[in-house]
């Protein structure tokens, strides 16, 4: 059928050895040639920028360590031109938990650790999906379990509930239950009928038309004038409902540009399996779109984080707002600069953070040969 | 009274079976009163250029595309927009793409089991095994781990069709199952395949692999401008065709 190669003498082939390629360490000098000052304009811009960090960073230095009160109280950091740590030191605790019960605080510590654990455990990739997914939904209802109290566990009102702790209470639950939801709306979006297109579309644009803080005002003043007065629910979860609905329109569009990207082949293959259209769709075509629109998704998420900090304008003393506190405790008056920088801090350090996760789970799936 | 009889076991025994399907695009006639009848254990091959509605023919079997007249049967089970009778019809039909169709998320051993666990309800350890067996067949059992991207088209190509066999399908549908392929990997495929002949599937191919045709085929089917132009075994086929249409095809693929 396959016409044999013919076999003549021929001659033997022999591959060639492989080279390293050339280069490798080039020197100090010839790195800021080609890096910093390769041509005229090129030159310019870096002189300009290392002039000014020049000009700059003394002022910063000094401020932030050179003249810095490192130790003592008000009056000693009152008698130094540099910043007060000794005031954050002082502050760090309602800063990080608000007024929440000291001798509970093992409960958020415990929830905080899940968080840690089972980002890392995702990272190695050796549960299964669905299983992770199970722990992810969970996490949320067990660290509202863990800092509200049940089972048996002493109630801590979510009056006390603030600082750092609500921040990312907010943004974890936010999050969680917003990219579901997202889902859901971005597949009645691509797939729905033509109503529960409408209707999609119609809660996307309507949220994405709106600022964030006039959802939560809306949640905070008008929800309760719309819900029946046997529905009490109270401020906090008026605005997590506020703030889930907002970042939910921004994942639904985040996954659409996903659920694009998957080639008919796929739902096809699944389809002439016998697999029905709803398991092809969770199980064929949800997974891959969420993996094609991970970076965006992280976006979101780190986004979300950030726009947490509005909520101090609804009265909650979230990590924002005990700053904003401490900055006018008359014990520690003139130091909000101490505090703003703090935050500003606090701030970076988390969403950097969870940039560099999201940079790493994207690395660990492309060198994991999935497509 | 027996010549009925007998033509009553043939229609009993025929897997598929389509009677004046016609199917437009829009006012795009793509299906002309196409009318094909395939019996248990059957090999049939269908050509014709680019356009005349090949791919359009198979994926009516399995409803991959809607046909508007005419019926279709796949044993004994009709074809309508009753979504039970597609989902049976599926199950029973399996389809290898020309683009292989990989799920590129799931490990090759998840993708042999996804279907028997989610559309038959397989306990998973059965479902390993029924893909176990099968990845040993088409020889490629050691890479059962990998990930589709991992593996060379010839060998993701043929992990498609073990994937179609875990369902234990009655027909198998081919689409151009070596156009995407390079060169030296079109023969691993044809081998899985003639294997899969001579094992008795009923099978349905979409070639322009005529070596293939004349070892495995009892038909050859010839489609122009959506119409079935001429159907004959390979050799009368290929060695004498009856149609001038026929005759050209024939002369542009066998001349390059
Ligand atoms: N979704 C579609 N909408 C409109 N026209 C289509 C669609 N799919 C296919 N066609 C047209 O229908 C005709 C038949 O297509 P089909 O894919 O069945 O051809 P084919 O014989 O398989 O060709 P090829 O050898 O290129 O695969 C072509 O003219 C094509 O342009
Ligand atoms: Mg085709």
């Amino acid at each position: 059928m396959y016409p044999a190669m013919r076999s003549t003498s021929a001659d033997v082939f022999r591959p060639t050895d492989a080279r390293p390629a050339p280069g490798g360490n080039i020197g100090m000098l010839r790195w800021l040639q080609e890096n910093l000052f390769s041509g005229w304009l090129n030159s310019y811009t870096s002189l300009v920028l290392i002039g000014f960090v020049l000009w700059v960073f003394p002022a910063v230095l000094n401020w932030l360590v050179l003249d810095a009160t490192f130790a003592g109280d008000a009056d000693t950091c009152r008698q130094n031109t540099g910043a007060c740590w000794p005031f954050i030191v002082d502050k760090f605790p309602v800063l990080m938990v608000g007024v929440y019960p000291q001798e509970l605080l093992w409960r958020p510590g415990v929830a905080c650790l899940a968080l840690l654990v089972l980002a890392a455990v995702t990272y190695t990739d050796r549960l299964k999906g669905a299983v992770l997914v199970v722990a992810w939904l969970l996490l949320p209802v067990f660290a509202l379990i863990m800092i509200g109290g049940a089972f048996g566990m002493v109630e801590v009102e979510q009056s006390l509930w603030g600082g750092l702790m609500l921040s990312v209470l907010l943004a974890l639950v936010g999050v969680i239950v917003s990219i579901p939801l997202g889902v859901l709306l971005a597949l009645g979006r691509y797939y729905g009928s033509p109503l529960i297109k409408a209707l999609c579309v119609g809660f996307i644009e309507l949220v994405r038309g709106v600022p964030l803080i006039t959802i939560l005002f809306m949640a905070s003043v008008m929800m309760p004038m719309f819900l029946p007065p046997e529905m009490v629910i109270n401020n906090l979860m008026r605005i997590q409902i506020g703030m889930i609905f907002f970042s939910a329109a921004y994942m639904a569009e985040v996954v659409r540009g996903g659920l694009q990207a998957i080639p008919k082949g796929q739902t096809e293959a699944s389809l002439a399996l016998g697999v029905s259209p709803w398991k092809t769709i969770a199980f064929v075509v949800v997974p891959q779109a969420l993996r094609h629109v991970l970076p965006p998704l992280i976006g979101r998420c780190i986004a979300l984080f950030k726009d947490t900090s509005l909520v101090i304008i609804v009265g909650l003393l979230d990590f924002l707002g005990m700053i904003k506190n401490s900055a006018f405790d008359p014990e520690w008056l003139g130091f909000q600069k101490e505090a703003y920088f703090f935050a500003a801090f606090v701030y970076w350090l988390i969403c950097y953070g969870l940039s560099l996760y999201g940079r790493a789970l994207e690395n660990r799936g492309a060198s994991g040969a999935r497509r | 009274m027996t010549t009925r009889i007998e033509s009553q076991i043939a229609e009993d025994e025929s897997v598929i079976e389509m009677r004046q399907v016609n199917k437009w695009y829009g006012n795009f006639h793509v299906l002309k009163d196409v009318s094909l009848s395939v019996k248990k254990g059957e090999r049939i091959v269908i050509c014709g250029p680019s356009g005349s509605g090949k791919s359009t023919l198979i994926r009516c079997i399995n409803h991959l595309e809607e046909h508007q007249e005419g019926t279709i049967t796949v044993n004994g089970t009709i074809l309508n927009d009753k979504l039970k009778n597609i989902t049976n019809i599926r199950r029973e039909v399996g389809m290898v793409f020309q683009q292989f169709n990989l799920f590129p998320h799931m490990t090759i051993l998840d993708n042999l089991c996804f279907a028997p666990v989610w559309a038959r309800n397989m306990p998973r350890k059965e479902a390993e095994a029924t893909a176990c067996m099968y990845l040993e067949r088409v020889g490629i059992a050691e890479q059962k781990d990998k990930y589709p991207g991992q593996l060379s088209g010839g060998q993701q190509q043929r992990v498609a069709i073990a994937r179609s066999l875990c369902m234990s399908p009655s027909v198998m549908l081919f689409d151009e199952p070596t156009s995407a392929l390079d060169p030296e990997m079109i023969k691993e495929v044809l081998d899985v395949m003639i294997e899969l002949a001579e094992s008795g599937m009923t099978m349905i191919c979409v070639t322009h692999e005529m070596s293939f045709a004349r070892l495995v085929a009892d038909r050859v089917i010839f489609m122009d401008g959506g119409e079935i132009v001429e159907e004959n075994t390979p050799d009368l086929f290929f060695d004498a065709p009856k149609i001038d249409r026929t005759q050209k095809f024939l002369s542009q693929i066998l001349s390059h």
